[in-house]
């Protein structure tokens, strides 16, 4: 039996940029507006930092990434990459290293400047055989709604509408969220007309792309309320990595992903929740697009296999609903700053916790759950984070 | 006894209406209207004279243990590399063995035939068998130009061997001359022809009587005594004048197919050859000769070997599956002639690197993978460690073709935001007959084609071509599968 990393941990600062096409600011820029913000939430100072872990896929290499911007004085600082969920791995690191007892404070920053590619989407990325795959990552999720409408039985008309309510849902919440890039309601109609980016998902079925840092502080939990009176623990770190046997064996679906349900069970495991749909309070999970949140509703259990339609439709996972994901607006009006997004997740369950959410509040949450989900969802590796009181 | 074992032929997808070209462009040459007739073969977006090589290989190969090949010739005067054997790339997508004589023959346009007699004296010198020749080209012109009317892209394909041949080879005759009715140099990629007029009186109406009479005197032939006779020659009235010099008549006279492909070069008098085999009966004469740089004409006979079936799709095969390009413009953004923005991501220069494509040749440019000698399981890209969860097993694997394998379509999608030449970029999951899964792009179809349990078959494509570094890469595609005779 594992150890685990609950409550060993204290969340006691977290600063958050403004995520979009921020023209105008560098990786650099973004990092120093998200610490900055992180310190003096948690009242202490960038000397404090005792080592930092910085998650980002393209905009940088080595710890220089953040230790440059910042300044750090010659601390140990490491940049960490696990595909889109890189901020999270530097929670991770951060974390681990606070219980371990080496240090006492340390900062996790995710960081990511997508703006700089000229292009929409996200960077093509091939290999160096020269038998990558031409479709991109809304071809790679488009193809995991085609297999789950035809599993489930769903006629194109009725599995895009059920994604388009996702994505509906999402609008309403990044409206309310001055943070967020996109800030306006949409319709089911407007979603179902949208040009189709790779059938069958069209515009709004897929999240925005954008700039965005975000930023932790963690200390030993028994250090925690020195610092602030409303510390969130961390209940569990997980990641499951896959063998990518989903990509070669006949065995896997294509609709769901294997990795968020195991990671998904140990995360369960470790932070000791028996009942996740009940006892969990929110969620934010990797909308990459609509339809992954509906599959990610199903490995994470929050609704049975195949039945994810039921709670849309119930409104199971809007702001008032049981169950509310995405209260910030998710990636779908955030975008994937690829490195921020982890942190960003983290930084919407810590406000929500601490009562901070403004007219985003949900009532009297315990706790909450971020997922990201990287590389081909037949094939990813998936982090997991519980945070709680 | 030397002679052609079998043949394959292969037709691109697409063709092109001449009267869109006319339309387009005869504002600037009127001239083009004298050959508005009929449609070009247009080779699609991921295809090249190497890929067309290799579907008319497969094509040929139908019915032949490949592990028989012993030679590999490749005939173009459009093969993309200058150095870097081109034969060479053709090999592992045929998937014969490493152990073979291979060569790119070039220049001029009967480099075709010449490939072939060079493959047929070295069979009947006993040095080698099962000789694999193959000829494609992908000719380019000027815009609004004759040669761009005429021109057309196809492939064909022949076995040379010594037994069981269905034509067997009795003789040849050739003539060369340095006539420059076409030219092309390394600094350029479009035709650049003489006077139509000198070409048609001092060029096919003098070589091929030449070569043709030549052949007939040399063993004592009387032009009667064949069943067909295959010249390429785009231009009627010489065609009429040497039929008349020589006294073809219409029912010796092979189509040059010029309605329905057009001028491929190197490979059209191996095209026009591989159609009439398709129809040939035992103890026919075909006297086939090419043009261009001189002449060869060779000279078969057919054996009852000819009726064997092979489940070769042919010319004639690949002639009726065609499908309208409906388009001049995606014509010349396919060729690079029209230069056309396919997006920043298109742009990524994580170029193939050649010690890695070394390393894994086999399984890049023959679509090999592994089977698990434990349980049985088929993966791409090959497999240490068994993919099967179930099972785990280290280094027991054996390799696994799925080159040759029938795919089904398990989920697909068009992809708007994929940079490619011909959106929405088409692909999916297949799911092979015998076990094994992958992703694959999807070529020769449509999204509308395409549905769950769809038959896919795999095709050799050309996956990008990066000009600024001379590289280019090849690998494989999922078509849909078609019904073979």
């Amino acid at each position: 039996m594992p150890g685990s990393i609950k409550d060993k941990v204290a969340i006691i600062g977290m600063g958050c940029t403004r995520f979009g096409e921020l023209w105008g600011k560098g990786p650099g820029d973004l990092v120093v507006e998200a610490v900055s913000d992180a310190c003096d939430d948690a009242r202490v100072e960038v000397k404090d930092i005792e080592a930092a872990w910085v998650g980002t896929l393209f905009s940088g290499m080595g710890g220089r990434t953040i230790s440059e911007p910042l300044k750090l004085q010659y601390i140990p600082v490491t940049r960490v990459e696990n595909a889109c969920g890189s901020g999270q791995e530097a929670l991770r690191g951060a974390a681990y290293a606070v219980a371990a007892g080496v240090y006492d404070v340390c900062l996790a920053v995710g960081v990511e400047k997508l703006k700089d590619e000229g292009s929409s989407g996200l960077p093509g990325m091939q290999n160096r055989t020269g038998t990558h795959y031409e479709s991109t990552p809304p071809g790679m999720f488009a193809m995991m709604a085609t297999t789950y409408f035809k599993r489930y039985g769903l006629s194109p008309q009725e599995g895009k509408t059920m994604l388009a309510k996702i994505s509906v849902k999402s609008h309403h919440n990044g409206m309310l969220n001055p943070k967020a890039h996109l800030r306006r309601e949409i319709t089911v109609e407007q979603v179902l007309s949208a040009p189709i980016i790779a059938w069958p998902l069209g515009l709004f079925d897929c999240c925005g792309v954008s700039d965005g840092a975000a930023a932790a502080i963690v200390t030993r939990a028994d250090m925690a309320k020195k610092f602030r009176p409303d510390p969130v623990y961390i209940k569990s770190l997980q990641i499951s990595a896959s063998p990518t046997s989903g990509r070669m064996v006949s065995s896997y679906d294509y609709t769901h992903v294997e990795e968020a349900f195991r990671g998904g069970m140990a995360a369960y495991r470790e932070a000791g929740i028996k009942e996740p749909r009940k006892e969990i309070s929110m969620a934010e999970v990797h909308d990459c697009f609509s339809i992954t949140e509906a599959v990610t509703m199903e490995d994470l259990q929050f609704s049975p296999r195949g039945r994810v339609k039921e709670d849309i439709e119930a409104g199971t996972f809007n702001l008032d609903g049981k169950l509310p994901v995405q209260t910030d607006g998710g990636l779908k009006c955030f975008g994937h700053p690829i490195g921020a997004s982890g942190i960003r997740m983290v930084y919407e369950l810590y406000l929500q916790l601490q009562g901070r959410a403004d007219k985003r509040q949900i009532r009297n949450p315990k706790l909450g759950l971020a997922h990201n989900m990287g590389n081909e969802p037949y094939a990813p590796v998936v982090s997991l984070c519980i945070v709680g009181l | 006894m030397a002679g052609i074992v079998s043949f394959g032929g292969y037709v691109p997808r697409y063709r092109l209406n001449r009267g869109a070209i006319v339309q387009a462009m005869s504002w600037m040459n009127i001239a083009i209207m004298a050959h508005a007739q009929g449609e070009k073969a247009v080779a699609n977006y991921d295809e090249d004279p190497i890929t067309m090589a290799v579907a008319a290989g497969i094509d040929a190969l139908k019915g032949i243990d490949r592990s028989t090949v012993e030679g590999v010739y490749f005939a173009s005067t459009t093969m993309p590399y200058n150095e870097r054997l081109n034969a060479g790339i053709i090999i592992p997508a045929l998937n014969v063995k490493d152990q073979v004589r291979a060569a790119d023959f070039s220049g001029g346009l009967k480099a075709g035939t010449t490939a072939l007699l060079s493959a047929l004296d070295a069979v009947r010198a006993g040095s080698l068998n099962n000789i694999v020749v193959t000829s494609a080209d992908c000719r380019l012109a000027k815009a609004a130009t004759n040669q761009e009317m005429i021109f057309g892209d196809a492939a064909a394909a022949f076995v040379v061997g010594n037994k069981d041949v269905i034509a067997e080879f009795k003789g040849s005759y050739s003539v060369t001359y340095d006539f420059c009715d076409h030219i092309r140099t390394n600094d350029s990629e479009v035709d650049r022809q003489w006077e139509e007029r000198w070409i048609r009186d001092m060029g096919y109406s003098q070589f091929i009587p030449e070569a043709i009479g030549g052949l007939l005197e040399k063993y004592q032939l009387k032009m009667a005594d064949f069943a067909k006779v295959i010249y390429p020659c785009n231009n009627r009235g010489a065609r009429k004048d040497i039929n008349k010099k020589l006294g073809i008549t219409s029912a010796m006279e092979q189509s040059a197919l010029q309605a329905e492909i057009g001028d491929s070069g190197t490979s059209l008098p191996l095209v026009m050859l591989a159609q009439a085999l398709e129809t040939a009966k035992p103890g026919d004469k075909l006297l086939v000769a090419s043009y261009g740089s001189g002449v060869d004409a060779l000279y078969f006979e057919v054996t009852k070997n000819i009726h064997k079936k092979t489940g070769r799709l042919g010319v004639s095969g690949y002639l009726a599956k065609k499908h309208d390009l409906g388009s001049y413009t995606k014509y010349l953004v396919w060729r690079d002639l029209l230069p056309a923005d396919v997006g920043m991501r298109n742009e990524v220069a994580d170029y193939t690197a050649f010690s890695m494509l070394w390393r894994r040749r086999k399984d890049v440019l023959g679509l090999w993978g592994t089977r698990c000698t434990s349980c049985g399981t088929p993966q791409w890209p090959p497999q240490r460690i068994c993919a099967n969860p179930e099972c785990g097993a280290v280094d027991k694997t054996e390799p696994y073709s799925f080159a040759d394998k029938t795919g089904r379509i398990i989920s697909f999608t068009g992809d708007m935001l994929a940079a490619g030449l011909n959106p929405p970029s088409l692909g999916g999951r297949l799911e092979f007959e015998g076990g094994g899964r992958n992703m694959f792009d999807f070529t020769d179809c449509t999204l509308e084609e395409l549905s769950t349990g769809k038959a896919m078959t795999m095709t050799f494509r050309l996956k990008y071509n990066d000009r600024a570094r001379s590289i280019i890469g090849y690998y494989w595609k999922a078509m849909p599968a078609q019904e073979v005779k």
